[in-house]
């Protein structure tokens, strides 16, 4: 399975593209592409909205079932959807 | 200090407005990415893997209490509450919204800071031993001409499109603390026969994926010759410097493809052109610049050691501290004092708001109002009178600033690697959480003594790993994230670069590695040997033996 995913231009934040063609702060909400055609069509769809100055940088990537939820198969692609490993303010400083 | 012109402030604050309008066209639409990405370059803006970062000069390293509190500021109101502090004397944040940079530049301006040249293919900030004018084994305060090298630099346009980013560093002491033999340009003051002082010129230093130690390309030169003397290092770049491939364009490159003796020649002849122009720099330039790093008005005191000595013998961890963390100033009666931000579990270089907040507070009471950003990622109060060191040394602990480690195995420089940077193999932060975790017993640490660990997440060597004494390199292996170790480097004024130990190592073996190292070093050193001294001595092998083959060397010992 894959999933497209990219930066938002106004704040940059990670985004994933989603079934109706918006763009969804969670990787649980996006789209889930099974077919090389389905994946296509959507990256046109992003490229779309990187003209509409929506995002920047879109692209697909790997996703695995992991217990019912989705999982990146790339270290890098995890640490995009769910921050850095060592937590959002790290580990160490003392926040949440 | 050294305190803005009414040029600066003129000049930053439309650069601010400048951007505000940029941002807005890229909004709008009317600027596509491409044409929108080297405008944000120029303002220190870059896209990582989780938001935009922006990176924020602070030149030569000296901060304000008042700066300092800016940061906070920023952290808490446009970021998430911490800011990453690197080894080129800037502070990095990582959760920044673009349409929120015009008012981050201009709260920024306020107090005298910018991004301004922090990324793209100029001159960057200008960084400097981080005991200017306070260390003991000074020649002169290297920050006045840092100084004057910034305001020809800025936004000149000659120098705004190189071939590549340039860095220039200087030092003022013997002992470099600033890796000058690392940078583009580096400069180290001393005296000629004639007792006058100047600077050694060394060029073609850098890091990256080809490492190389600079060369020295002018034995001494007198200060008044400081700007042409550069704008000639920069003019032959600018015209040889490879800007066909971005591998191959760093002016390192060319230096040790055509050899320093006719990238000289080639600089001597562009300069003899230019030696006695505008470029030469008057006197009363300098003393006007030198007017603004005044120092602070001392109090008439003198060393207290027998006082502190009282003190240390009655608490164990005060002494370690002061041996660890206390360095000599020039001024009787005072100290300079590093905070350390590597306490155990750590993320190198990474400081709340609350801790900047309370920083500033502490560096208004106790260091005269300054703060110094090291390149070790740690920063360090400069005017500390020695009776208040052991109560200051009390409030440090409360903050976690205190862990006695400075330039030991635990005190890590380390990048951000790929919990945030876009350009990264492997994680290395976590590794160095790891280390500082296993090094934390402070008797084991003062024993080691002077040892250097430095963590890159890629071969861009972001963290200094080819010149640590351990140097750690992130790769990865098949989508796997492994660690490369190298030996013997180091980047003070006898700069090495490390060797490659042998293959590299997963995550969870690196801590037990550098643990058998440290104690093969323990185990064969003579005498008041640094880790560095030994290995120069004994070579890789025993190190590579009992890493790779501890039975063997069981056997042989
Ligand atoms: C997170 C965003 C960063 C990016 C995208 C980045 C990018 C790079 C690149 C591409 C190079 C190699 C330059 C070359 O070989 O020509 C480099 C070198 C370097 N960077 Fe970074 N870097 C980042 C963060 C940092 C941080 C956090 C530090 C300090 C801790 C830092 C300090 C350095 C230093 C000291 C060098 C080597 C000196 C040199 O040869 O230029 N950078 N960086
Ligand atoms: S060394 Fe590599 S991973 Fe680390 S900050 Fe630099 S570019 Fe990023």
């Amino acid at each position: 399975m894959q999933m497209i995913i990219a930066n938002r231009l106004i704040d940059g934040r990670v985004v994933f593209l989603d079934d109706s063609g918006g763009w969804v702060n969670e990787i649980a909400d996006g789209s889930l592409l099974v077919s090389q055609q389905d994946a296509a069509e959507q990256l046109n769809a992003a490229q779309r909205a990187v003209e509409e100055n929506e995002v920047v940088d879109p692209y697909l990537i790997d996703v695995a079932a992991d217990g019912g939820r989705r999982r990146p198969v790339l270290v890098r692609e995890r640490i995009r959807a769910f921050g850095p490993s060592v937590g959002l303010v790290p580990q160490g400083l003392g926040g949440n | 200090m050294y305190r803005y012109d009414e040029f600066d402030h003129k000049l930053v604050a439309e650069r601010a407005r400048q951007f505000r309008r940029q941002v807005k066209r890229r909004l709008s639409g009317e600027l596509t990415e491409d044409q929108f990405k080297p405008l944000r370059l120029m303002n220190g803006l870059y896209m990582q893997l989780h938001a935009y970062m922006l990176r924020v000069n602070v030149p030569y390293g000296s901060l304000s209490s008042r700066q300092l509190r800016k940061f906070a500021h920023i952290a808490r109101t446009y970021d998430r509450d911490f800011g990453h502090f690197t080894t080129r004397q800037n502070i990095q944040f990582n959760w920044i919204k673009l349409e929120e940079v015009p008012d981050i530049l201009e709260e920024l301006a306020e107090v005298e800071v910018t991004a301004i040249q922090s990324s793209g293919n100029c001159v960057r900030n200008i960084t400097s031993d981080h005991y200017a004018g306070r260390a003991r084994d000074e020649l002169a305060d290297p920050r006045v001409y840092c100084e004057l090298l910034r305001q020809y630099t800025i936004l000149n346009p000659e120098f705004s499109y190189l071939p590549r980013k340039f860095k220039i560093a200087l030092t003022g002491s013997p002992r470099d603390r600033a890796a000058v033999a690392l940078h583009d340009i580096g400069l180290r003051m001393h005296r000629n026969e004639a007792g006058e002082i100047g600077f050694e010129v060394l060029v073609g230093g850098g890091q990256g994926r080809t490492p190389f130690i600079a060369h020295t390309i002018r034995e001494w030169l007198a200060p008044e010759h400081l700007l042409s003397y550069v704008e000639s290092i920069l003019r032959v770049y600018n015209m040889y410097g490879r800007r066909d491939n971005m591998h191959k364009a760093r002016i390192k490159i060319i230096v040790n493809q055509m050899g320093i003796d006719r990238y000289r020649e080639l600089v001597e002849a562009d300069w003899e052109q230019i030696r006695d122009s505008v470029l030469k720099v008057p006197q009363a330039e300098v003393d006007r610049i030198n007017a603004y790093f005044a120092p602070p008005e001392y109090e008439c005191l003198a060393d207290i050691p027998d006082e502190l000595n009282d003190v240390r013998a009655r608490i164990p961890e005060f002494d370690q501290w002061m041996a660890a963390n206390v360095a000599e100033h020039r001024i009787p009666g005072y100290s300079i004092v590093n905070l350390s931000l590597k306490a155990p579990g750590m993320p190198p270089g990474d400081m709340t708001a609350d801790t900047m907040d309370a920083v500033a507070d502490l560096a208004d009471r106790y260091s005269l109002d300054e703060i110094r950003v090291n390149h070790r990622q740690n920063l360090s109060f400069v005017d500390v009178r020695q009776r208040d060191l052991f109560t200051l040394w009390k409030e440090l602990k409360l903050h976690d600033l205190a862990t006695p480690n400075i330039q030991s195995v635990s005190d890590i420089i380390c990048c951000p690697g790929l919990d945030y940077c876009n350009l990264a193999n492997s994680r290395s932060i976590p590794v160095a959480q790891d280390l500082s975790r296993h090094f934390v017993d402070v008797d084991h640490l003062a024993l080691v003594g002077d040892f250097t660990i430095n963590i890159s997440g890629c071969m861009n060597a972001c963290g200094h790993h080819h010149v640590g004494n351990v140097g750690i390199l992130g790769v990865n292996k098949r989508g796997k994230e492994f660690f490369q170790l190298t030996l013997g480097g180091s980047s003070d004024e006898n700069a090495a670069l490390g060797d490659r130990l042998g293959r590299a190592l997963p995550q969870d073996e690196v801590p037990a590695a550098v643990e058998t190292i440290v104690d093969t070093y323990l185990a064969m050193r003579l005498d008041g040997e640094r880790f560095l001294d030994t290995y120069r001595r004994v070579g890789i092998e025993p190190f590579k033996q009992a890493v790779y083959s501890p039975v063997q060397t069981r056997a042989v010992a």
